[in-house]
Parts: structure tokens; C-alpha cells; sequence
């Protein structure tokens, strides 16, 4: 039976806090290797993430905002994924950007300021990162709306926070994916809090799997912190959205989960958050969560679980010596991609400043 | 030789439509009543009984909602046409516009891109509600990575939309409603394009050059027509692409008469006008002869009709300034 067809607010776990399988819970149907790839899919994305936060603190890149303890929602949730599905992330999905090809140097290099950072590779299915808050949603609707038009079986899934449910773009976007029946997956990765205000103060709502009801199509409520039952809905709702047999194509899947650490690390969560919460939250920690059943199930051991943390160790040197290694890009880059062709006013703008450079040299331009 | 029909410039705009969806089956357009309707200017008028609901969309009503998807859509490899009811109405897409759809190409670092056009009648003039009378052409002129095209005659009308259709960035494509209907010219029935960033010469002169669109051109051009009774020979420019600018065409008219004008209906303050006005400043200082004299609407809100036309430059006004210029 699919998961999504419940009330919003009976929201689905597959595992325990201890990684247990709950009693009446069905494990999804992958094979060991998948299983074992999504656990090491889960500790490269919070180790490129541990990484990415210091090289910010040693003044090596720009603001960055950490994704530790959504690992299981982003991961759990792009491994539902076909070749052939869409990716639409905000700017806090390194893990599932990752996961979808999107290489970790890329990662680094947008948040150290290259814009080459966020072109996807051109065989990647995954659209650039949206800074503004719920924007996206509407690419996503869009996008899925046009692939319906064209006949494909594609679909679409559009991250986001519980912020974003709060913006017009978000209610629009949702409106017109039940309106024209698109097959969009929009995730809602509810993670408490919008920097520093509450999921309390974006809704009154008891959930916000059940804004769904408002659109006509199906909303879900999943443990974000469960990567196996983000997996499941999420699957379930690729599926739905290929092929809707009699429902509407789009689904609404709520993960609720917590961030552990800053919205960004220009922000400072201690100002607004108690360290109980975060302990509390940290009970749920999707990895060790992963890591206990997979052990259970004698797909991991110490050997194992070694051998993975000294690869992921290496993929993540390797990235940050390669982003490193990148030069500051010529300021050409600034001029190009505005228009297919550059317009004469832009040009004599780009010509005047190339003479400047000749004259004084990038040293002096580069002053502060 | 093709054959023509004599069109007025908001049958113009349907004509252009319905000939790049016959030329490109991606070109779809989107927005409100703009289906079984035909638009509430009827400028989408029959094209839904041609194109059917794949092609011709009515959409719920919201300008985020309709830009937004718009943009994935045409990310996404399709050409949308999306229809703003008026541009006073346009406020709630504005993110989506500036944020989105002229930074799309350069975020992605061209992966992709969004060949999209959005239409908007806009300014004054019909009586209009409050609210439906902007013209805002400046916001827009202002955001690098857009288009933004205004026709003053219907053959013009449909040769721009069919270059912005074709043009592979977003164009804001603004159409004077105020002459929707106030004059017919021979429009052939085959497409055509009429390239972007070109400005037109309306009318020649040596004394003043006079830098207009939209429905300003006509008053401007009757009164460089009356003025010519005066003595003063006045050059009437139609920009008809606000951006990117024919700087080539303005300097080299202002070479020619040293004096200039800018009439325009948007409010003084941030408008084209002070653009033009630097423009001529930094590159054609030496041969110039006076200030360069801006005839615009105030720097207010857009009255209700009562006042309308006091609001909106009229021959009066625009001799005025025009002389101003001329006799410095």
C-alpha cells in the first residue's frame, strides 16, 4: 500500500530512535548495496558539511549555510529518484545536490564565491540553487507543467524549508501544480525553525503535510530524521506522479526534522534555541539511526563502517584541494551570460574596465 | 508582394501572437482570461479556439504564480507568452521578473536560459481604475538580463513581438494601450520581425530631437508638426526598445541639432528620460547647445481619470518644452 494515502498528520517512520523496525513497518524494497550507499551517501554529505563549516571559520570560503541532521530527508529522499526526474533544491541541499551529480567542488566553489559553482553539469538533471525563499517552487511547477505538455514521464521534486510555506510563491506554485495536474514531488524539509523564528510562526496549521487538502492533492507528514521512510513516501510519490492512477500527479511530503547547527554561519541559533532542544533533536540523528539497522542486519560492521569513513575523508580533501586549486575567475565572468548577446552599452562597460585593468593592474583594482 | 490588412496596433499584437504559434509549436500563452475570453483587451482573441487548452492558458489568478511557471516552462525548453492584465498589476511577479528571469542564464552560467515574453498593456489614458494606468517601464530598463520593448503602430507591434518571441532572453514586451484602437495601418499577414534596440525615425528635423515611445508618439509628433508652422524643424525619435538603448541612434541625432527632448508618460524622477539625458552628456557634451528638456508625467501616483490628461504630457506641454529646448 502506498504511504501516502493517510491523514497528513499520521506521520510515517520506518525506523525507531534506535533503529529498530516499528512494529507494522515495511522496510523499502532495496537491495544491501543501496542500503549501504545511502548510509555512506548520508556520512559524506554531514562530513563535507563539518568540512565546509571550518573552512568558513578559517576565512577559506563565504557564508555557508550547514545542512548536519537532514542528511536523511535530502538523501533518503534523491535516492527516490530515476535518472530521468528533475531536481529543483534551495540553497541547503549540498547532500541531495550531491547525490543528483552535481560534484562537491562545485558545492565549494559557489560558496566561495564562483558562479561557475552553480552550472550543473549539462547531463545532470538538477536546477541551480535559489537563494530567495519558496521561488523555486514555481520553477519546479513550471518545469513539470511543460515535461506534462511534452508528453514525458518525468518528475519533478522541489525542496524547500518551513519558511517558504509562508510565502505566496509557495501557496501559487502548489496551486497550479493541482490546477494543471503537473507531477511535482514538493518536499518540505521542516527543519523548526526559519533562521530565528519558529515552525509555530509560520502556521497555525497542525501540520503542513495538510496544506495539501487545500490544493486537491495528496499531503504526507514523514520523520525526516527516518531515511528509510523518506525513501518510501518519497518513492511513492515519484511513482504517483508518473503515473497518478485516478489521483493528482502532485504530492506534498512534510519531513520533519531539525537542523542541528546555524541557519547559516552568519547566525547565531544559541540566541534563539535552548541546547535541550538540540540534545532532544540530536536523539534522532538520522546517521547513527541508519547505522545501527544496517548493523542489525549485518550489512555494516566496524570494518565497514571504517572503510567508509576513510573514503568519504578522501572524496572531501580531494574537493576542497580541487576548489582551492580553482583561480579567482577572470572578471570577465562578470560580463558574460547576461544576454546570449552581449549588448553595446555592456560592452564598452567591459572594454573601459579591461583598459582600467591594463593601466593599474588587478592588484590595485583588487584593493579594498 | 504578400498580402496586408489594415490592423489597429492590439490586433496587431494578436496577429503577431497567432503567427509565431503557427511558426513554433512551443510558444504557448499564458495568463488571465486570456483563453475562451480572448483577453479583456481581446488581444488573445480566437486564439484559443486555434490553439486549444494545451497552447492557450487560463490560469488562476496570480502574477507570481503565472511569471513563475513561466520561467520553469521556459527553462524547460518552452516559449510562454504570459500576459500581465496590466502592468499596474505586475508588483506581485516584480521578484520573479528581476530576481529570476533575467539572472536565470547568468546563475546557471548559461546551462540555461529563459526565452519568455511578458506582455502588459500599460500607461493612461482609457479611464481606467486606479492601479491600471502605470507605466513603469524604468524598473525593468533598470535589471540587467531584461528586454524591454514598447510599439507605437501596429506594424511595428507585431514585427517586435516576433522578434521578442524569437529572442532567446526574457523581454518585457509593454504595449500603449491608450492606442490599442486609435488608428489602423497596413500590417502584412506573413510574419516578420522588426529588430529589438532599434529606435525608428518618425520624423526628421535639424533643430530639436525629440526621444519618445509608446503612446507619446503621437502627440509628439503632431506637435512637432505644428511647431514646424513656428519655424522649429524638430526630429522625432520612437526608441521603441527602452533597453538596451540605440545609443547610436540618439547621439547621432543630438550631433545633428545640439538640442534635445525627452517626452515620456512615467513619472520624472528615475525614468528614461534622465538616462537619455546623461547619455547625451557623456557622449555628446561638445555639441550641445542647451539642457536637455525632460516632458514627463509628475512624480505622483497616477491620478484617477478626472485628472488623467492633466497628468499625461499633451501637445501643449510637449510644444512647450520642446521650445524651451529650442530657445535656450
Amino acid at each position: 500500500m502506498s504511504t501516502l494515502q493517510r491523514d497528513p498528520s499520521d506521520q510515517v517512520q520506518i525506523l525507531d530512535e534506535d533503529g529498530n523496525v516499528l512494529e507494522g513497518a515495511t522496510v523499502p524494497d532495496l537491495d544491501d548495496d543501496t542500503l549501504v550507499d545511502m548510509y555512506r551517501n548520508m556520512m559524506l554529505a554531514r562530513r563535507f558539511d563539518q568540512r565546509a563549516v571550518s573552512l568558513q571559520r578559517q576565512g577559506r570560503m563565504g557564508t555557508y549555510p550547514p545542512l548536519s541532521g537532514q542528511e536523511g530527508a535530502q538523501i533518503g529522499s534523491i535516492m527516490a529518484l530515476e535518472e530521468e526526474d528533475w531536481m529543483f533544491p534551495s540553497y541547503r541541499e549540498h547532500g541531495a545536490a550531491l547525490i543528483r551529480g552535481l560534484p562537491l567542488k562545485q558545492t565549494l566553489l559557489y560558496w566561495m564565491g564562483h558562479e561557475e559553482g552553480n552550472r550543473p553539469p549539462d547531463d545532470v538533471n538538477i536546477f541551480t540553487a535559489s537563494v530567495p525563499i519558496a521561488t523555486q517552487v514555481l520553477h519546479a511547477t513550471g518545469a513539470a507543467w511543460a515535461s506534462k505538455l511534452k508528453g514525458e514521464k518525468k518528475a519533478f521534486i522541489c525542496y524547500f524549508g518551513d519558511g517558504a510555506t509562508s510565502e505566496g510563491d509557495f501557496h501559487e506554485g502548489l496551486n497550479f501544480a493541482g490546477v494543471f495536474d503537473t507531477p511535482n514531488v514538493f518536499f518540505c524539509n521542516n527543519n523548526q525553525w526559519a533562521i530565528s523564528v519558529p515552525r509555530e510562526r509560520q502556521t497555525a496549521a497542525k501540520t503542513i503535510a495538510q496544506k495539501a487538502v487545500a490544493y486537491g492533492f495528496e499531503g504526507v507528514q514523514v520523520d525526516g530524521m527516518d531515511p528509510l521512510a523518506v525513501y518510501q513516501v518519497t518513492k511513492d510519490a515519484v511513482d504517483k506522479a508518473k503515473d497518478p492512477q485516478g489521483e493528482l500527479r502532485p504530492t506534498l511530503i512534510e519531513a520533519v526534522q531539525y537542523r542541528f547547527g546555524a541557519h547559516t554561519t552568519a547566525d547565531d541559533p544559541t540566541v534563539y534555541r535552548d541546547d535541550d532542544e538540540v540534545e532532544r533533536w540530536k536523539q534522532k540523528d538520522p546517521i547513527p539511526r541508519l547505522e545501527k539497522f544496517l548493523r542489525s542486519q549485518g550489512l555494516l560492521d566496524d570494518e565497514k563502517v571504517e572503510a567508509i569513513e576513510q573514503s568519504i575523508e578522501d572524496d572531501v580533501a580531494e574537493a576542497i584541494a580541487e576548489a582551492e586549486a580553482v583561480e579567482r575567475p577572470s572578471p570577465d565572468e562578470i560580463f558574460a551570460h547576461v544576454f546570449e548577446e552581449m549588448p553595446d552599452r555592456v560592452r564598452r562597460q567591459w572594454e573601459e574596465f579591461e583598459q582600467l585593468r591594463e593601466r593599474y593592474g588587478d592588484e590595485q583594482l583588487l584593493e579594498e | 508582394m504578400s498580402d496586408t490588412q489594415n490592423l489597429t496596433l492590439v490586433q496587431a499584437v494578436r496577429d503577431g501572437l497567432k503567427g509565431e504559434m503557427e511558426r513554433d509549436d512551443d510558444v504557448i500563452v499564458m495568463g488571465e482570461d486570456v483563453g475562451k475570453n480572448g483577453g479583456v483587451f481581446r488581444a488573445t482573441q480566437g486564439l484559443w479556439d486555434q490553439f486549444g487548452d494545451d497552447r492557450v492558458i487560463d490560469t488562476p489568478l496570480a502574477e507570481s504564480g503565472i511569471v513563475g511557471s513561466a520561467i520553469g516552462m521556459a527553462a524547460y525548453g518552452m516559449k510562454p507568452v504570459p500576459e500581465i492584465q496590466f502592468m499596474g498589476f505586475i508588483y506581485p511577479a516584480f521578484d520573479q521578473i528581476v530576481s529570476h528571469a533575467a539572472r536565470l542564464r547568468t546563475r546557471s552560467r548559461g546551462r540555461y536560459t529563459c526565452p519568455m515574453v511578458v506582455r502588459a498593456p500599460y500607461g493612461g489614458g482609457i479611464r481606467a481604475p486606479e492601479h491600471h494606468s502605470e507605466s513603469k517601464e524604468a524598473f525593468f530598463a533598470h535589471e540587467p538580463g531584461l528586454k524591454v520593448v514598447v510599439p507605437s503602430t501596429p506594424y511595428d507591434t507585431k514585427g517586435l513581438l516576433a522578434s521578442a518571441i524569437r529572442d532567446p532572453d526574457p523581454v518585457i514586451f509593454l504595449e500603449p494601450k491608450l492606442i490599442y484602437r486609435a488608428f489602423r495601418e497596413e500590417v502584412p499577414d506573413e510574419t516578420y520581425t522588426v529588430p529589438l534596440g532599434e529606435a525608428a525615425t518618425r520624423r526628421e528635423g535639424t533643430d530639436v530631437s525629440v526621444f519618445t515611445w509608446g503612446a507619446m508618439t503621437r502627440p509628439t509628433l503632431k506637435a512637432a508638426d505644428e511647431l514646424s508652422e513656428e519655424g522649429i524643424d524638430v526630429e522625432v525619435i520612437d526608441l521603441r526598445t527602452l533597453s538596451p538603448l540605440d545609443d547610436d541612434a540618439i547621439i547621432e541625432s543630438f550631433k545633428k541639432t545640439g538640442r534635445a527632448a525627452v517626452v515620456h508618460e512615467a513619472p520624472l524622477t528615475g525614468g528614461l528620460g534622465g538616462e537619455i539625458a546623461a547619455t547625451i552628456q557623456e557622449e555628446a557634451l561638445i555639441y550641445q547647445e542647451a539642457p536637455v528638456k525632460r516632458i514627463t508625467g509628475f512624480d505622483t501616483p497616477f491620478p484617477l481619470y478626472a485628472l488623467e490628461n492633466y497628468y499625461l504630457p499633451q501637445v501643449a506641454r510637449i510644444k512647450e518644452g520642446i521650445k524651451e529646448a529650442y530657445e535656450f
